[in-house]
């Protein structure tokens, strides 16, 4: 069937080096480029928080001075939720949707180029920007008016970047939505769908109902900025709060845009290697939806610091509360999964097991933010630097982690490393809760965020946090032999990888053919 | 090309070869961005560099937008593919939406809440002077006064002339379903021609407004807002026109046919988008 | 279980350390001196504890189908899927759990925004990167001055041996009296601050053009420090709050003592309004 396939150029027309980079309309090699480019920028941005944490070792100021402290702080968050997290789930988007769902491609295979090729241009502007006159913006990664009006040239750098990125979020968005509803094989009702498409799915929607929305707070700054307006400016009757308000609305989705894919790839895998169906499904379904909905009614517990009326505060608070229930039904429909199971945990499974674990610890600290009272107290402190990290490293990046090892034989054909990844593992658990866990301690004591400098009785655990950060750090360098082992050669991966995995992606070879399902499946 | 016609319309899924636009595109983008960012900054650069990136934009899509039309019209689209094109043009005019929303919903807290704040309790009393605060306004600060937009002169115009282009296109759809060619390139052309018309007013109109009303982007909140909600209408609709300016271009070419003519339904949407906006910026910015 | 251990000791520990009043918290919000702090403090205990039984509970289920239910144990894997009455009581036990919690917390929230019939009220003023003080009405109506750090330079950057109050310290306090009620009322001049002082559970950002409030009353005597908690460019880490809570009469004192300190310098230099600019004048024209 390959030979009568005119769209699209196969092996020996197709353009080679760079060029087949350049102009690829695979979704397999764009999600591998998605995923090598944010794994670059996790790289980029762990070094920012590395230094940071070396400037924290001790206090007093070693390392960096205060303002360029705060240009790291700013970029090391960027980079990593723009530039890290989001675009590593867009890759596993790309590479496993249309295997898992049928399709022989993306919906819009030449759109899906340019999303990913956006991301560098944007990358550049970010990076670029530390090298501008006055350095990188440094309003810190929410950019709150009016400190980001008063920054220098590397804040107009980073709102195009921001475009940029935005952009190509929304093309991704649109892709994985249309593909999804569009070009499933026949068979393949919503209702059987596998869940990390089903969390995609509604993960891209928040996408398209947000990024425009954050496009829009970044170009209100950029016209304070430069044009005389008075958006955040209340001598011209607009307000800073006003800010807070647009960004936080794109902002809280955003947070859940980062973890509703990692709890996708979860409900992957924990049912593989429990021997067991996913438990729940059409409620796992129906929470994810209930999360994302609910995540548009709560974005001012960011703000519950700004003098909001109480009645404010109060909805916020409910309302935020609330999203513990869907979140919980999570839970423990993978707990329910691996009961009675016939449980093994290779890599994948321990990364799994280890998102629950700890992920759920990030929901609690979450849950005691959502209080608006204890909130008074932990805003902006450690308390909540602790908080995020628990759902994004220990949440999202764990997940993507598991994935990773999941998919790893599809990708490559060979099986990774199972004692590497088994010490990746338990070397990230371990430095990541060195690294993380004090700052709980720190926050409660009264640690305010984003200072270079502290008072001394906070000393010892930003100490272990400091030498934490390393050990994370180093033990990222693991993952990078398992991979380029995983590539370079190894056990030989059966068609069916894991055991008992279920699921489109499994029937086709190991490593999956450059061109897959050119003629649909028919599902059951 | 055989399969769209030959093999079971569906289960084959058109997947471009691969294209050189899309990088092509990303440079454009990376050229346009660095270059506004060093414009704004005053570095002499920065402004062909912006240009080079506009210009660089312009011909990615004519490259890019000519191969869809010839993949179209080489009959490589089936009806899946056209299926895409609905769900991906509807979700994103729901992306612009969002878009606007954003501003919006910054007059809305500025009319609803800022505005009354800063002219009640503590705030009037201790930091501006027992400021007013009846909209429009251009702050507690404003030192340069302004006349506010009226709504009754050309605003209610351009709505009648939007709202009669929404008309004209309609006839030009009914045209082309039809199969009545004549009637879709009158309602067309009529159509850009009502876009054109609203444009120069609404260009007229911003003159005016700086020199004649003392109206400008630093007019405060109001100037703030109704600046930047028109002035992403305006362009809208620019893009709006040149996408139907396109659609008029392919019907002479003797594009389009009453099955298949996805092309113009997208602009149409567009244009209609764009039409919903206006009527709700004239309730909000120019009558309420 | 190791970790999970680990854990429930370290929270364990922090519950513990409230019992000790310890000059420094360490692991755990700072002893609270003001009603209010006090019921946050008990509020965040109270959370701990239901998570950590929630935790425990939740995960010691996880733990033992991980230990007993392998594949290596031999262990089968059973089929079920689905069991609604399971379903539907872990979508109810939460929200009934979470409806206590908010209880609690409704009451404080509303107790907090409570700012009418103070004692005493003064403007808090936030400037990159210092804290004017403003006393507006009550005793000490009148009294002004900014409030900035007072920690050498060589302390920070140099190897000079950090104090005790290092960063906490600043040159002219604010001076509050014991037992009383106290608006706090705050602005900014600049860009957005914070305003924190743990002790009391206050923290309220200071907003350019706006004027916001909070309130506290101090049951205790003593010195209470707190920091800038938004972020506001190069020195925000650098603009720390110290409240100086003083009995009755010597607060009156102090009071006397600044007043007498104005009038000299009132009749030496007859204008010194340099902070009272008006807030955020449009930089541009
Ligand atoms: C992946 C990202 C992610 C996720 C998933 C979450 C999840 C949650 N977050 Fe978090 N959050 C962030 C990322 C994330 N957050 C970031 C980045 C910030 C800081 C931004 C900045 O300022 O820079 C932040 C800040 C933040 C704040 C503001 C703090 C402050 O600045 O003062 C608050 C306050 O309400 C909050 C709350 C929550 C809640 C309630 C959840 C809930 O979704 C958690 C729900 C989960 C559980 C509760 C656990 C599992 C449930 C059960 C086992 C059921 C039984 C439980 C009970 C009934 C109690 N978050
Ligand atoms: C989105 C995901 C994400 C991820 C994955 C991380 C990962 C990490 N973060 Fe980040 N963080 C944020 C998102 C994230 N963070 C956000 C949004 C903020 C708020 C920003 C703001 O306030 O505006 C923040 C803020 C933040 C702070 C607070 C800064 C401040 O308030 O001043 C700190 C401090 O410790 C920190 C630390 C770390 C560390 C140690 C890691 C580690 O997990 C990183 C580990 C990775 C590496 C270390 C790189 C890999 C290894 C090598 C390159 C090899 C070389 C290594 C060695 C030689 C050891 N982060
Ligand atoms: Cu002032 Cu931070
Ligand atoms: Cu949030």
């Amino acid at each position: 069937m390959a030979a009568v396939t005119p769209d699209q150029l196969h092996g020996h027309h197709a353009p080679r080096g760079v060029m087949r980079w350049l102009t690829t309309t695979n979704h397999k090699d764009i999600g591998t480029m998605y995923m090598i480019f944010s794994f670059i920028m996790f790289l980029s941005g762990g070094v920012l928080a590395l230094t940071i944490r070396a400037e924290l070792f001790k206090p007093g100021l070693q390392v960096v001075q205060p303002e360029f402290f705060n240009q790291l702080t700013t970029m090391h968050g960027l980079i990593m939720v723009f530039g890290a997290i989001m675009p590593a789930f867009v890759g596993f988007a790309n590479w496993m949707i249309p295997l898992m769902i049928g399709a022989s491609d993306m919906a819009f295979a030449r759109m899906n180029n340019w999303s990913f090729w956006l991301l560098p241009p944007a990358a550049i502007l970010l990076i670029g920007s530390f090298f501008a006159p006055g350095g990188a913006t440094a309003a810190g990664w929410t950019l709150y008016a009016p400190l980001s009006v008063q920054m220098g040239m590397g804040m107009d750098l980073a709102i195009f970047a921001i475009h940029i990125m935005g952009v190509s979020s929304i093309m991704g968005a649109i892709n994985i939505v249309v593909t999804v509803l569009n070009m499933r094989a026949p068979g393949m009702t919503m209702m059987k769908m596998p869940l990390f498409c089903w969390t995609w799915l509604i993960t891209a929607y928040l996408l398209i109902a947000v990024m425009p929305v954050l496009a829009g707070a970044v170009t209100m700054i950029l016209a304070d900025r430069h044009f005389g307006t008075s958006f955040f400016n209340a001598a011209g009757g607009g307000d800073p709060v006003m800010y807070q308000h647009i960004f936080w609305f794109f902002g809280h989705p955003e947070v859940y845009i980062m973890i509703l894919p990692a709890f996708g790839i979860v409900s992957q895998i924990i049912p593989t290697f429990s021997r067991k169906p996913l438990f729940g499904y059409a409620s796992m379904v129906y929470a994810t939806a209930s999360i994302a909905i609910l995540s548009f009614a709560v974005w001012a517990h960011h703000m519950f610091a700004t003098g909001m009326p109480a009645a404010g505060q109060l909805f916020f608070m409910y309302a935020t509360m609330l999203i513990a229930v869907p979140t919980g039904v999570k839970v423990f429909n993978w707990i329910a999964t691996m009961w009675r199971g016939s449980l093994s945990f290779e890599p994948p499974m321990l990364w799994a097991t280890g998102f629950i674990f700890v992920f759920t610890i990030g929901g609690f600290t979450g849950l005691i933010c959502a209080i608006a009272p204890i909130d008074i107290q932990v805003q902006d402190t450690y308390y909540v630097v602790a908080h995020f990290h628990y759902v994004l490293v220990a949440g999202s990046l764990f997940a993507l982690f598991a994935g990773a090892y999941y998919w790893l034989p599809k990708w490559t054909g060979h099986m990774p490393s199972e004692s590497l990844g088994k010490l990746h593992f338990w070397c990230s658990m371990v430095f990541f809760n060195l690294t993380f866990f004090p700052m709980h301690f720190l926050g409660l004591a009264g640690m305010p965020r984003r200072i270079p400098d502290y008072a001394l009785q906070f000393a010892d655990f930003n100490a272990i946090a400091s030498v934490g950060a390393f050990g994370f750090g180093l033990s990222q360098l693991i993952f990078i032999v398992v991979v380029v082992k995983c590539i370079r050669g190894g056990e030989r991966a059966a068609a069916r990888s894991w055991e008992s995995a279920e699921g489109l992606e499994w029937t086709v070879p190991s490593p999956a053919p450059h061109h897959t399902f050119e003629e649909a499946p028919v599902v059951r | 090309m055989n399969r769209a016609s030959g093999m079971h319309a569906g289960d084959h899924y058109f997947v471009p070869e691969p294209s050189k636009y899309p990088i092509v595109g990303s440079v454009a983008l990376l050229l346009f961005g660095s270059g506004a960012a060093l414009w704004l900054n005053a570095v002499p650069a920065g402004r062909w560099m912006f240009f080079l990136g506009i210009a660089t934009l312009i011909f990615m899509m004519f490259g890019w937008f000519g191969q869809v039309v010839r993949e179209s019209q080489g009959g490589r689209y089936g009806r899946r593919v056209d299926k895409s094109f609905r769900w991906s043009m509807g979700w994103f005019i729901f992306s612009e939406v969002m878009f606007f929303a954003a501003f919006f919903g910054a007059l809305f807290y500025a009319r609803v809440l800022s505005v009354p704040w800063l002219s009640s309790g503590d705030n009037a009393a201790l930091l501006w002077n027992g400021f007013s605060g009846a909209w429009p306004t251009a702050g507690p600060y404003a030192a340069d006064p302004f006349t506010p937009m009226a709504a009754w002169g050309i605003p209610a115009i351009n709505t009648l002339i939007l709202l009669t282009s929404g008309v004209t296109l309609t006839f030009a759809h009914y045209g082309l379903l039809n199969g009545k060619r004549g009637q879709l390139k009158l309602g067309l052309a009529v159509t850009i021609v009502l876009g054109a018309i609203f444009l120069a007013l609404q260009a007229y109109e911003y003159i005016h407004a700086y020199e004649a009303l003392n109206l400008r982007l630093d007019s405060g909140i109001y100037g703030s807002t109704f600046y930047l909600l028109t002035g992403f209408h305006g362009m809208h609709v620019t893009v709006g026109a040149i996408m139907l300016t396109v659609m008029l271009f392919r019907t002479f070419a003797g594009h389009f046919s009453p099955e298949h003519h996805f092309g113009f339904e997208a602009a149409a949407w567009y244009w209609h988008f764009v039409d919903v906006v206006w009527l709700l910026l004239f309730v909000v910015v120019y009558w309420l | 279980m190791g970790r999970a251990g680990r854990i429930a000791a370290l929270c364990l520990a922090s519950s513990v350390s409230l019992a000790h009043a310890e000059p420094h918290a360490r692991y755990n919000l700072q002893q609270p001196v003001t009603g209010i702090a006090e019921q946050i403090n008990d509020m965040h205990t109270l959370m701990l504890l239901i998570c950590l039984i929630i935790f425990v509970g939740v995960f010691g289920v996880m733990f033992w189908a991980v230990f007993n239910h392998r594949k290596s144990k031999g262990a089968v894997a059973a089929h079920f899927h689905e069991n609604t009455a399971v379903e539907i009581a872990w979508t109810i036990i939460p929200v009934l759990i979470l409806l206590g919690m908010a209880w609690p917390a409704t009451k404080t929230v509303i107790a907090m925004k409570d700012t009418s019939n103070p004692d005493l009220t003064v403007k808090a003023t936030g400037y990159q990167w210092k804290w004017g003080y403003d006393y507006l009405q009550g005793e000490g109506e009148g009294i002004r001055f900014l409030s900035a750090l007072s920690t050498p330079r060589e302390q920070i950057e140099g190897g000079a041996p950090k104090g005790d109050a290092y960063l906490l310290e600043v040159d002219n306090p604010l001076v509050v009296p014991v037992g009383k009620k106290i608006r706090v009322l705050l602005t900014a001049n600049d860009v957005i601050h914070s305003w924190w002082v743990p002790a009391f559970g206050v923290k309220q950002d200071a907003i350019p053009g706006f004027i916001r409030d909070t309130w506290f009353r101090a049951d205790k005597e003593g010195v209470y420090r707190g920091n800038c908690a938004e972020l506001c460019g190069r020195d925000h880490g650098f603009m720390p709050i110290v409240v100086q809570v003083l009995s009755a009469e010597k607060y009156a004192a102090w009071v006397a003592e600044q007043k007498a300190k104005a009038a000299a310098t009132a009749s030496a230099a007859p204008s010194a309004e340099a902070d009272s600019a008006p807030a955020t004048a449009p930089d541009k024209g």
